[in-house]
C-alpha cells in the first residue's frame, strides 16, 4: 500500500488477536477502513464481527496488535484521549440502545447536552434537523417504548450523528426488520455517508443489503479475514467459503453436519 | 473427594476476593465521580425522589407497625414490674439504637437497592451503558454516581423517619390504649435517651448502612451478567448480601459503640 492510500485510511487494524473466556475470537486480522467509504464486515454469527467494532471503539483491548483511528492508537491514548476520539465516532447498536426514560427528542439531545453548552433554542434546531434526516421529526415526543424496532433504530441513528462524527459504526443494522424498514435503513446509511462525508463501517451477515450499499467488504470467519474487496470482486471470488456464504449454500467448506462419528456406526454400534 | 472439595472451596474464596477487590476499585471510581454531580443537581434530585421519597410509604408503615408492636410487648413485660412509665425510653432506645437503622437498611435493600441493581443491570443488558461510553460519557459519573449518592443520603433520613414514626406508634398504643401516663412517657424518654450516646451512634450506623447498601446495589447492577437471568441473579444478590452486611456490621458497630 503506497503513502497516499495509507493517508486515506481512517481505521487501520494490524495483527489483532483477541480472546475472551479462553476462546480465541479474533486470530490475527489486518483490516483497513478507507475514509469516506462504506466498508462492511461480513461473516457468520459468532465470528467476532461485533467484537471488531468494540475494539475500534476502545471498549475492549486486544491481547496483541494495534488499532489506529485517524492516526491515533486507540489503546494507547489513555481515558481522556479515548473520550476525545470517541466524539468523532458514532455507533448504532443492534438494539438501538435508546435511553428508555427519555423521549425521542431528549435521546437525540443527550450527546449535545453532555458535550456542548449550546443554548436550548440551538439544541432544539439541531435535534429537529437530525430527526428530519431520519424522517422522524414528527415522533419527537414519543417514548422509546412507543416506537417500532425500525423507528428505534432510526432515532438511535439520529442520536449517533448528533455530534457530527467522522465515522459511524453499524452493528447488524438490518437484523429483525421488515423489508420496508431494511430499505429505509439502507438508503439512510448510504445517503448519510455521502451527504455528511462520513466513513461507515457495517457489521452484518445480510448479503444482499450489504452488497448493494458497500464500497468494500471484508469476509471473516473463525477469527481471520477470508477475503476482501469490492462487492463485485467478491462475487467472483475463487474462495469456496466466500461462494458458499454469498449464495447461502447449506453444505460446503462450512459443513451441514456438526462433527460426529460415522452415522451407521452411531446407529447400530451401541446395540450390537 | 476431599481434594476436589478443597479445590472448589479455594476457587470460591479466590473468586470472592477478586470480586471484593473489583468492587473496591469500582467504589473508588464512583467516589471520584461524585464531584462531577455538582453542576448537575437535577440528576441527584431525580434519584433522591426515586430512591428516597418513593421508599417513604414502606418505611412509615413498617415503622408504625414495629412501634405499635414494640409498645404492646414492652408494656406487657414492664407492667409486671410496675415500671410501665419506662415504656417511652425503652421503645425509643430500641428504635434509635438498633431497630431504626437495621430494619430501615433491610427494607431499603429490598425496596430501593433491588430497584437500583435491576435498573443499572437492565441498562447494561440493553447496551445503554455501552452507548453512553461510545458517546464519551462516563456511565459511572452519569448513571452510577447519582444513584449511589441518593441511596447514601436517603438511608439515614429514612431511618430517622422510621424511628420517629415508631415512637409515635408506641405512644398511640402505650398512652392511647393501655393507659401509660402521657407526661412520664415523654419526660422519661427525654431524660434517658442521650444525644451523643444513643442518637448520634444510631445515625452513624445508618450512615454506614447507607453507604454499604448503596455500594452493593450499584456494584451488583454494574457487574451483572448482561442477560435476563444475570440481572435477576444480581438483584437477588443485592438483597441477600445487603442483609448479611447490615446484620454483620450492626454487631461490629454495636460492640464498638456500646461494648464497654
Amino acid at each position: 500500500m503506497n503513502q497516499s492510500d495509507s493517508d486515506d485510511l481512517l481505521v487501520r487494524m494490524r495483527g489483532i488477536r483477541f480472546a475472551i473466556g479462553g476462546r480465541q475470537i479474533i486470530d490475527g486480522m489486518d483490516i483497513d477502513i478507507p475514509r469516506g467509504k462504506v466498508t462492511s464486515i461480513m461473516g457468520p454469527s459468532g465470528t467476532g464481527k461485533t467484537t471488531l467494532l468494540r475494539l475500534i471503539g476502545g471498549q475492549w483491548r486486544p491481547q496483541e496488535g494495534s488499532v489506529e483511528v485517524d492516526g491515533v492508537s486507540v489503546h494507547r491514548v489513555g481515558r481522556e484521549g479515548l473520550y476525545r476520539l470517541r466524539r468523532k465516532m458514532g455507533m448504532l447498536f443492534q438494539s438501538g440502545a435508546l435511553f428508555t426514560h427519555l423521549s425521542v427528542f431528549e435521546n437525540v439531545a443527550f450527546p449535545l447536552r453532555e458535550h456542548t453548552r449550546l443554548p436550548e433554542a440551538i439544541i432544539r434546531h439541531l435535534v429537529l434537523m437530525k430527526l428530519e434526516a431520519v424522517g422522524l421529526r414528527g415522533a419527537r415526543d414519543l417514548m422509546p417504548s412507543e416506537l417500532s424496532g425500525g423507528m428505534a433504530r432510526r432515532v438511535a441513528l439520529a442520536r449517533a450523528i448528533a455530534l457530527d462524527p467522522t465515522m459511524i459504526m453499524y452493528d447488524e443494522p438490518f437484523v429483525g426488520q421488515d423489508p420496508i424498514t431494511v430499505g429505509v435503513i439502507m438508503q439512510l446509511i448510504r445517503r448519510l455517508n455521502d451527504t455528511l462525508g462520513l466513513t461507515s463501517i457495517i457489521v452484518s451477515h445480510d448479503v444482499q443489503e450489504v452488497s448493494a450499499i458497500s464500497d468494500r467488504i471484508y469476509m471473516i470467519s473463525d477469527g481471520k479475514v477470508v477475503d476482501h474487496g469490492s462487492p463485485r470482486a467478491l462475487a467472483e471470488s475463487a474462495s469456496e467459503w466466500v461462494q458458499q456464504f454469498l449464495h447461502g449454500r447449506p453444505d460446503g467448506p462450512v459443513p451441514f453436519h456438526y462433527p460426529a462419528p460415522d452415522y451407521v456406526a452411531d446407529l447400530f454400534g451401541e446395540a450390537s | 473427594m476431599i481434594g476436589g472439595w478443597l479445590q472448589s472451596l479455594g476457587h470460591s474464596g479466590l473468586c470472592f476476593f477478586v470480586r471484593l477487590g473489583r468492587s473496591a476499585l469500582f467504589m473508588g471510581r464512583v467516589a471520584a465521580g461524585l464531584p462531577s454531580l455538582l453542576p448537575l443537581p437535577r440528576l441527584l434530585v431525580r434519584e433522591l425522589h426515586s430512591v428516597g421519597v418513593l421508599s417513604m410509604a414502606i418505611i412509615v408503615l413498617s415503622g408504625l407497625s414495629v412501634g405499635m408492636v414494640l409498645g404492646l410487648q414492652m408494656y406487657n413485660t414492664l407492667v409486671d414490674f410496675g415500671t410501665e412509665e419506662s415504656l417511652g425510653p425503652v421503645v425509643a432506645l430500641s428504635l434509635v439504637r438498633e431497630l431504626g437503622p437495621v430494619l430501615t437498611a433491610l427494607l431499603f435493600a429490598g425496596r430501593a437497592g433491588s430497584a437500583l441493581t435491576a435498573e443499572i443491570g437492565l441498562m447494561k443488558a440493553t447496551d445503554q451503558l455501552s452507548v453512553m461510553e461510545m458517546m464519551a460519557v462516563d456511565p459511572l459519573k452519569r448513571v452510577v454516581a447519582p444513584r449511589f449518592l441518593a441511596g447514601f443520603l436517603s438511608l439515614p433520613l429514612l431511618a430517622a423517619i422510621f424511628s420517629a414514626v415508631g415512637i409515635l406508634g408506641s405512644y398511640f398504643v402505650g398512652v392511647g390504649l393501655l393507659g401509660v401516663d402521657d407526661g412520664a412517657f415523654w419526660s422519661q424518654m427525654q431524660s434517658k435517651v442521650d444525644l451523643q450516646e444513643d442518637v448520634i451512634n444510631g445515625v452513624i450506623k445508618s450512615v454506614v448502612f447507607g453507604w454499604v447498601c448503596s455500594w452493593i446495589a450499584v456494584f451488583e447492577g454494574y457487574d451483572a451478567v448482561p442477560t435476563t437471568e444475570g440481572v435477576s441473579r444480581a438483584t437477588t444478590r443485592t438483597v441477600v448480601h445487603s442483609a448479611f452486611a447490615v446484620l454483620g456490621l450492626d454487631f461490629v458497630l454495636t460492640a464498638l459503640m456500646f461494648g464497654d
